[in-house]
C-alpha cells in the first residue's frame, strides 16, 4: 500500500501545477510598469485640435487610461461599462487612441501624408465615439504607436490606474470586465483616494 | 565619325536609363546591412508579445513591426545590445527575453530541473544499495549443504561448469 503513496504524491502535485498553468491566461503578461511612474508623453487631444495633453495634466487625481481604437473589436465590448461607468462619474478616463489608421489592417497608411493620417484619425475616431458613446475625459492620438510601446502596449484594449502622483498602480490587459471593476478597479481606486 | 557620334547617343542613353536606376537603389538608414544584422541576432532572442511562440526577428505582427522600428533606431542612436533589451524588458517585463536573466524568482525555473535530477539520482543510490543488501548471497558451508541434501532426500550433485 505505501509504496502506491509516492507515485499517487507526485500525480497530485503533478494535477496542482497543471490546473494552476492552465487556467492562467498565458496573454496577460505582468507589467513591469505596475508601480513606475506613468511615461511621460505629450499628444494632441482629439476633440481640441490645437490642444495637446499630458500625464502631468492629471497630478493629484485618480485616473484611468484607456487604450482604445474603433478597429478594435474587444473595445467595442468594453465600451458600454465605461459609459455607464463615466456617467455614474466614477474617475476621470483618458482615451489613448492608438494607432487608429495605421492599426487597420485595411488601410494602407504609407500611402498617406502626415496631415492626411491626422484628419482620417479624427474623423474615425469621432464618429466611433459619437456611435457608441464618449466615456472620455478627453481622448489623445498616439498616430505612430510610440506612446503605446513606452507604456509597453501589446494589446487593445488595455487600461492603467493611475495614482495622484502619477504612479501606475494596477494594469488592465483585455477589456475591463464588471468584476474586474468591482473587485479590483475600483476598490484599489478608492484607497488611491485617501492617499495624498 | 557617325559611328562615333551613335555611339555616344546610346552610351548617354545607357547612362541615362540607369542612373534613375542606381538612385532608386541607395540605400536608407533602415537598409543598413550592419544594422541589420544586429537587429537580426538582437531580435531573434526576443519575444513577440502578440504571437508569443514566435521571435521578434521571425514575427510578423504589426507590433513586431513596431518594435523592430524601435530597435533600429535605437541601433543607430548609438546604443548597446543589452541597452536596447533593458529597454524592452523597461516596458514589456522578462517575458520578452527568450533567455530569462538568473534572479531570485527564476532560481526555479533555471535549477528546478537539475534539484530534481539530483533527487532523482540520490533516490535511485539509496534504492541500489538497499537492494544490494537485501540479496547479499549467502553461501552454505559443507556441513549445512549435506544437511540440506539429506532432508531433499537427494544424493549430492557433481558440480555443474555452468553453476
Amino acid at each position: 500500500m505505501k509504496r502506491f503513496l509516492i507515485p499517487l504524491g507526485l500525480f497530485l502535485v503533478l494535477v496542482v501545477f497543471l490546473a494552476i498553468g492552465l487556467n492562467r491566461d498565458p496573454h496577460e503578461v505582468p507589467s513591469p510598469l505596475v508601480g513606475k511612474p506613468a511615461p511621460d508623453f505629450k499628444l494632441g487631444v482629439l476633440a481640441t485640435p490645437d490642444k495637446s495633453f499630458t500625464p502631468a495634466d492629471m497630478r493629484g487625481q485618480v485616473w484611468l487610461l484607456n487604450v482604445w481604437a474603433s478597429w478594435c473589436v474587444s473595445c467595442r465590448a468594453e465600451h458600454p461599462l465605461l459609459v455607464a461607468f463615466a456617467k455614474q462619474g466614477g474617475l476621470p478616463i483618458v482615451g489613448l487612441n492608438y494607432k487608429e489608421v495605421r492599426g487597420d489592417g485595411g488601410i494602407d497608411a504609407k500611402k498617406l501624408s502626415a496631415d492626411d493620417e491626422l484628419a482620417l484619425t479624427r474623423q474615425r475616431a469621432g464618429a466611433w465615439l459619437s456611435q457608441h458613446g464618449n466615456p472620455y475625459t478627453l481622448s489623445v492620438l498616439d498616430m505612430d504607436g510610440r506612446v503605446g510601446i513606452d507604456y509597453g502596449v501589446y494589446g487593445v484594449p488595455e487600461t492603467y490606474l493611475i495614482d495622484k502622483k502619477g504612479v501606475i498602480r494596477f494594469k488592465q490587459i483585455g477589456p475591463i470586465t464588471p468584476e474586474a471593476l468591482e473587485k479590483k478597479i475600483l476598490p484599489l481606486a478608492r484607497q488611491l483616494a485617501t492617499e495624498s | 565619325m557617325i559611328r562615333a557620334s551613335l555611339m555616344a547617343i546610346a552610351t548617354t542613353l545607357t547612362l541615362g536609363a540607369s542612373a534613375p536606376l542606381l538612385a532608386a537603389e541607395a540605400t536608407p538608414m533602415a537598409d543598413n546591412p550592419v544594422v541589420e544584422a544586429r537587429l537580426l541576432t538582437i531580435s531573434e532572442e526576443l519575444r513577440c508579445l502578440v504571437c508569443q511562440n514566435e521571435s521578434l526577428a521571425a514575427s510578423r505582427a504589426e507590433l513586431a513591426d513596431d518594435l523592430r522600428r524601435e530597435v533600429r533606431k535605437l541601433i543607430n542612436d548609438g546604443k548597446s545590445d543589452a541597452e536596447i533589451r533593458d529597454y524592452l524588458v523597461a516596458r514589456y517585463g522578462d517575458f520578452v527575453l527568450y533567455r530569462p536573466p538568473v534572479k531570485p524568482t527564476t532560481w526555479l525555473l533555471w535549477f528546478g530541473p537539475f534539484v530534481i535530477l539530483a533527487g532523482a539520482v540520490f533516490g535511485l543510490i539509496a534504492y541500489l544499495r538497499r537492494r544490494a543488501t537485501r540479496l547479499t548471497p549467502t553461501t552454505l558451508s559443507d556441513e549445512q549443504k549435506a544437511a540440506a541434501q539429506a532432508l531433499l532426500g537427494t544424493p549430492p550433485a557433481p558440480p555443474k561448469d555452468n553453476a
